[in-house]
């Protein structure tokens, strides 16, 4: 009977596997194909060489790269920080009021990720909605904060915020409230039982937060291209140019597998890292 | 009252809201005492320890240690220490690195730590190479172990216990509290020990303090309170009880169909019930007799057997009287009473046996 169930259950999962097989891995494999292969090439057929790699290094390509980790560790650091007490406060003080944080948080998620950060742009750019109105009222302005890398990671924190703190939120509610009492009984100060009881038990939370916001800031652009005004360029940016303007796409291809191997690298050792069942004692 | 307490509590008062948890209780415990509080749940225990460690505050009253007020001091400040009901051991960390966590933080040098920690873990009769175990993958009783080990390594002046047997089976929580009461005559240490078990207050305590709807209705040692309880309440919390309302006029103690002998013992017991606002007798099962045809004793009541129930090593019979009311009888297997269910049976006990509640009103039940 559980044989044929085993059966019944490969044979109903084989529609979904097919369509997995060929919207995921069949554009990834297609992808890794053409970042071995000649520059601006819209064929498979052609003989492997590395020279969109070169290209990448030569001219540069690999600072958007650098600046694009930069920003997502960034960014992933200050939702971090930010997101712990309010995480806290829904996981273990506010009870029914997290609800309503929850619902808050998500219905900023039912406006677009464009239309939101234009909002910013218009609340922040010179004449915009602050400055504008404080020049009026006072006759003194200022340099509108626009267009700076540090513009560029409130943007990524703003837009990413919900996905650290629903992970967050969730690995500290893990934390039993008794180990906490019995750190503080135990002469733990609040700072310790932080350190040592919630940190180490709220990890797997902590983990799953920062990996979510880290692959998806490594991988944005829009917050560069619209807050940022191209202050710095994002990998993804130079991904979509070489694809799209530049008709380049093994560039486009070895930019995007450059990206795939290290952010993969970084999740599946975090993933390696975390041992749910350790932790909380259930192996 | 102990001449010289280590903890008082003075008209300790805790409110939630409406409701009030402690109703001002005061309280001493004598250094070096194994103290338990019993009570039902809701009775307002938990609410002590709670407030003795720290972890909530008071509404009003004072907690002293020795000559110091410790209720306005926090809790990781109070040299006081609890094993939790759930043990609450860090799952994180190694059966070690639980052990040493309060030495740690005091920022022993970690050789030291270490020393103590397998002293510690040998004093609880758990092999030293057990340090470096997880404590996921401790069993239940090595896990009460450990528990107490981290609270010992504490060094608190008081060790408080918050139910910390509840969840173990019978034959492990029958040999820990052995291990406990052992434990405690070996640290010399004070113990205040919160259950509701009624079995692990009589095997562990020196002292025995019965809650009930945040009050202390007897603190007494365990003789006194199963013996002598100040309530029907008492009385029928610390185990199988018969309980008659009784009245007394002329020396004769009457009610429930109950037959007193005129004499000395019986007289005194009828003084006081005559005293009295209100009066129960109270009689443990293990002293009641079945009567043989033309035996008499103090206190006499006929009726029918009811019920035969095998204990183990016990047996209980259920007598119902002629006023409809069900009085347990209990024998030892080997003094067993050969009778069978139906059979009418006269039982009998002694004046000294029985003993008198007073001013309580016979309608008040068990919460």
């Amino acid at each position: 009977m559980k044989r044929l169930d085993g059966k019944l259950g490969t044979l109903a999962s084989l529609p979904m596997l097919v369509v997995l097989a060929l919207a995921f891995i069949a554009p990834l494999g297609l992808v890794a194909i053409f970042s071995i292969l000649p520059e601006k090439v819209f064929s498979i057929v052609n003989m492997p060489n590395f020279s969109a790699f070169k290209t990448m290094v030569n001219q540069g390509y690999y600072k958007s790269l650098l600046w694009s980790l930069f920003m997502a560790f960034a960014a992933s650091t200050i939702l971090f920080i930010i997101c712990w007490p309010l995480a806290y406060g829904m996981a273990k003080v506010f009870k029914r009021f997290a609800l309503i944080i929850t619902i808050a948080v998500v219905m900023s998620l039912f406006v677009s990720e464009n239309i939101r950060l234009f909002g910013w742009v218009l609340t922040l750019m010179k004449g915009g909605l602050i400055e504008g109105y404080l020049r009026h009222w006072t006759g003194v302005g200022f340099e509108s904060p626009l267009y700076n890398v540090g513009i560029i990671i409130f943007g990524i924190v703003y837009v990413y915020l919900p996905f650290m703190l629903f992970p967050l939120a969730q690995g500290i509610s893990m934390v039993p409230e008794d180990a906490r009492q019995a750190a503080r009984d135990l002469g733990a100060t609040r700072w310790q039982v932080l350190t040592q009881i919630d940190l180490p038990l709220a990890a797997p939370g902590i983990m799953v937060g920062y990996l979510l916001t880290f692959v998806l800031a490594a991988g944005a652009m829009a917050e560069a291209k619209i807050l940022g005004g191209r202050a710095v360029i994002a990998i993804a940016d130079d991904i979509q140019t070489a694809f799209t303007y530049g008709q380049n796409w093994p560039l486009g291809s070895a930019l995007s597998m450059v990206l795939i191997v290290l952010i993969g690298t970084l999740a599946i050792y975090g993933i390696a890292k975390i041992d749910l069942d350790k932790i909380m004692g259930r192996d | 009252m102990p001449a010289n307490p280590i903890l008082r509590l003075k008209s300790v008062r805790k409110t939630f809201g409406h409701f009030t948890a402690l109703h001002g209780i005061d309280l001493a415990i004598e250094e070096g005492e194994f103290f338990t509080i019993v009570g039902p749940s809701g009775s307002g225990k938990s609410t002590i320890i709670r407030l003795l460690v720290g972890m909530d505050e008071l509404t009003s009253g004072e907690i002293w240690l020795r000559d110091k007020r410790i209720d306005q001091i926090p809790a990781n400040l109070r040299p006081t220490c609890m094993v939790f009901q759930s043990l609450a051991l860090f799952p994180h960390m190694s059966v070690g690195q639980n052990i040493e966590f309060p030495l740690k933080l005091r920022k022993i040098d970690p050789a030291k730590r270490k020393a103590r920690a397998i002293e510690l873990l040998q004093l609880l009769h758990l092999p030293a190479s057990y340090y470096d175990k997880r404590v996921t993958e401790c069993s239940g009783g090595e896990r009460q172990r450990v528990a107490l080990a981290r609270a010992l390594a504490f060094d608190p002046e008081i060790l408080f216990f918050d139910e910390p047997l509840s969840a173990l089976d019978y034959r492990l929580r029958k040999s820990l509290e052995k291990e406990l009461k052992d434990l405690h005559a070996r640290t010399g240490k004070t113990f205040v020990y919160i259950t509701h078990s009624l079995e692990e207050a009589l095997v562990m305590s020196d002292r025995i303090a019965i809650m009930k709807s945040g009050r202390f209705e007897q603190i007494s040692d365990a003789d006194e309170i199963y013996s002598k309880p100040v309530s029907r309440f008492v009385a029928e919390f610390m185990g199988e009880v018969n309980l008659f309302q009784v009245t007394a006029s002329d020396g004769r103690i009457e009610g429930a169909g109950l037959i007193a002998a005129p004499g000395d013992a019986t007289s005194t017991m009828a003084e006081r019930i005559t005293a009295a606002r209100d009066a129960t007798l109270m009689i443990r099962p293990e002293y009641v007799q079945f009567l043989a045809d033309g035996q008499v004793a103090d206190f006499e009541i006929s009726g029918t057997l009811n019920g035969i129930y095998a204990l183990g090593s016990r047996i209980h019979y259920e007598v119902k009287t002629g006023s409809g009311q069900i009085l347990t009888v209990e024998k030892l297997r080997e003094d067993r009473y050969d009778g069978s269910q139906g059979d009418t049976v006269r039982l009998g006990w002694s004046a000294a046996s029985a003993h008198v509640i007073e001013d309580t009103p016979f309608e008040e039940k068990v919460a």
